[in-house]
């Protein structure tokens, strides 16, 4: 991807086609993800560390595998948590936005509070959203509250980047409120707003995470966080590793699907998107 | 915002003329004076141009004919077409930058005035189609902004500006921008335009040879506050082309502009 930083070409080496850096460039993490997982399989074996310690990478993927059917129930919850989040913090923060941008005192009201929900710890609400929410709510709710920022405050800087000759032209052709919005403010805002959502899609997961160590409940609706925790308890190692695996990779794939759509919806026009040639 | 005074057509004081200042000021939020008083009548298919030194207020009072500011003082006469109440169909303006919508192809960014207006699909199209032939961009039509070079993203401005098929065509420092061979090709479009479409153009620049070769009449303003300080007319012969360019009728005009834009600039310096 073009925003990725290039390394540096030193001298010395022999300067490498574009093609062949770019290839470098994805698999060198690859690399280092390989060596540190030998690494981690050496220190366990040649210190002969038990696995209710520290497991071995054969171990948790073993368990990854073995213990599939109560992993994979429990990423699909935490994945349904997520999205739930997610979608109430994109919806929510583009249209709070969208209100604070036409009337001025509700933004003066109430954008301090929304400062006030972002800056203080989401793992200290939680436990005080699960004594007045539905637990499932609750968990929802946490997973917005950490989301809907980015997306209100990248939404509100892009309906205020608007190039203000052509906010002079709508205006000299008479153009309505509604008008300006749909033709002019939204689509200037749209690469903001895709930034913000990006933030906001790790957040949640984030969020859903938080929510769900402090609910702490059993049963089969539980997610990968609570998975962790019952895993914690009872000393099973190999499989705490296995379900951080699976948020991590969960992280990821979010991420990327979130970054894949801004690239879909903007690569026509904007810079974020364009090669760098042009 | 305040619509400018708009008088009408039947109005003794707006006879014949497509644009009449009439003492008008204009004090910015931070004090400073930015026009006037000025007095100004543009005539109905006039090519007048409003030379002057950077910050002089010509742009500010460009966007008060367009009516996207309101004068402090004095009155803006825009004439409408009969029938017509707003002051929107019957202008068309013209920025320094192209300001297109880098979302969207060259068509929707020449529709947007239509669009707003609610015209009629077909009728649109028609439109649109018409004003891109006009500025010799018909291939271009699905093109996206970024994909063009700096003279042709000015082209679709001046098309979006047309499109409307306006009676006055504000302009503001439209190719200051550009290279000087596209300058000049632009110039001989523009003037070609005005000759097929006889609209009223206000044209604002900084450029002494463009003004002499492109109007009917220059009016030079003086340093903030800007005003009034001397009207040249260019009596060439149309149709203008290169070789009025060339011509020593042309370097004389020059001349007299550039004595005329002097004092101007002298003040602003020791000001």
């Amino acid at each position: 991807m073009s925003s990725l930083p290039t390394p540096p070409v030193s001298v010395e080496q022999a300067a490498p086609d574009g093609s062949a850096l770019r290839l470098v460039q994805i698999l060198l993490p690859f690399v280092v993800l390989a060596a540190g997982i030998v690494v981690w399989d050496l220190v366990v074996r040649i210190n002969n560390i038990p696995p209710y310690v520290l497991p071995g990478p054969g171990a948790v993927f073993g368990t990854l595998v073995g213990d599939w059917p109560v992993l994979s129930q429990s990423l699909l919850t935490t994945l349904v948590t997520t999205l739930e989040g997610f979608v109430a913090a994109a919806v929510g923060g583009i249209a709070l936005a969208l209100l604070f941008n036409q009337s001025k005192w509700l933004e003066y009201s109430l954008f301090p509070y929304a400062v006030i929900l972002q800056v203080t710890p989401v793992i200290a609400i939680a436990p005080l959203l699960l004594i007045y929410l539905p637990q499932r709510t609750a968990v929802i709710a946490c997973a917005w509250i950490v989301g809907f920022f980015p997306v209100l405050s990248n939404t509100t800087l892009g309906l205020n980047s608007v190039d203000r000759n052509l906010a002079g032209l709508f205006q000299l052709y008479g153009a309505s409120r509604l008008q300006t919005l749909a033709y002019l403010k939204l689509p200037s805002a749209l690469p903001f707003i895709l930034g913000g959502l990006r933030i906001a899609g790790g957040l949640s997961l984030i969020g859903a995470v938080v929510a769900e160590i402090a609910a702490g409940s059993a049963g089969a609706g539980s997610g990968l966080a609570y998975r962790i925790a019952e895993s914690g308890y009872r000393l099973n190692i190999p499989r705490m590793f296995a379900a951080l695996l699976l948020l991590s990779a969960a992280g990821i794939v979010i991420y990327g699907l979130l970054a894949l759509t801004s690239h879909l919806v903007l690569r026509r026009w904007h810079e974020s998107a364009l090669g760098k040639e042009n | 915002m305040a619509e400018p005074a708009a008088l009408s057509e039947a109005d003794p004081r707006m006879a014949g003329l497509a644009v009449s200042l009439r003492g008008v000021t204009k004090l910015f939020d931070n004090g400073v004076m930015a026009l006037g008083p000025l007095d100004l009548d543009v005539a109905k298919g006039e090519f007048v141009s409003l030379l002057g030194p950077s910050g002089c207020g010509k742009s500010t009072a460009l966007r008060l004919i367009a009516g996207l500011s309101a004068p402090t003082s004095g009155t803006v006469g825009v004439s409408h077409r009969s029938g017509e109440m707003r002051t929107a169909d019957s202008i068309g303006f013209v920025f320094q930058e192209p300001t297109l919508m880098p979302w969207t192809s060259v068509r929707e960014n020449v529709r947007l005035p239509l669009k707003i207006a609610h015209a009629p699909k077909a009728e649109a199209n028609a439109r649109v189609g018409e004003a891109l032939k006009q500025v010799g961009l018909t291939e271009f039509a699905d093109a996206y902004p970024r994909e063009l070079s700096g003279g042709m993203k000015m082209r679709v401005s001046l098309a979006r500006a047309l499109v409307t098929d306006p009676d006055i065509l504000l302009m503001d420092e439209p190719f200051a921008a550009l290279d000087e061979i596209t300058r000049f090709r632009l110039n001989n479009d523009l003037l070609s335009l005005w000759r097929n479409l006889r609209k009223t153009v206000i044209f604002v620049t900084h450029s002494v040879f463009e003004s002499v070769y492109l109007s009917q009449r220059v009016v030079v303003m003086t340093a903030r506050p800007g005003r009034l300080s001397a009207e040249i007319r260019i009596d060439a012969q149309e149709p203008r082309g290169e070789e009025f360019r060339t011509s020593a009728d042309y370097a004389a005009y020059c001349r007299e502009v550039s004595n005329a834009l002097a004092p101007s600039y002298s003040r602003q310096g020791s000001g």
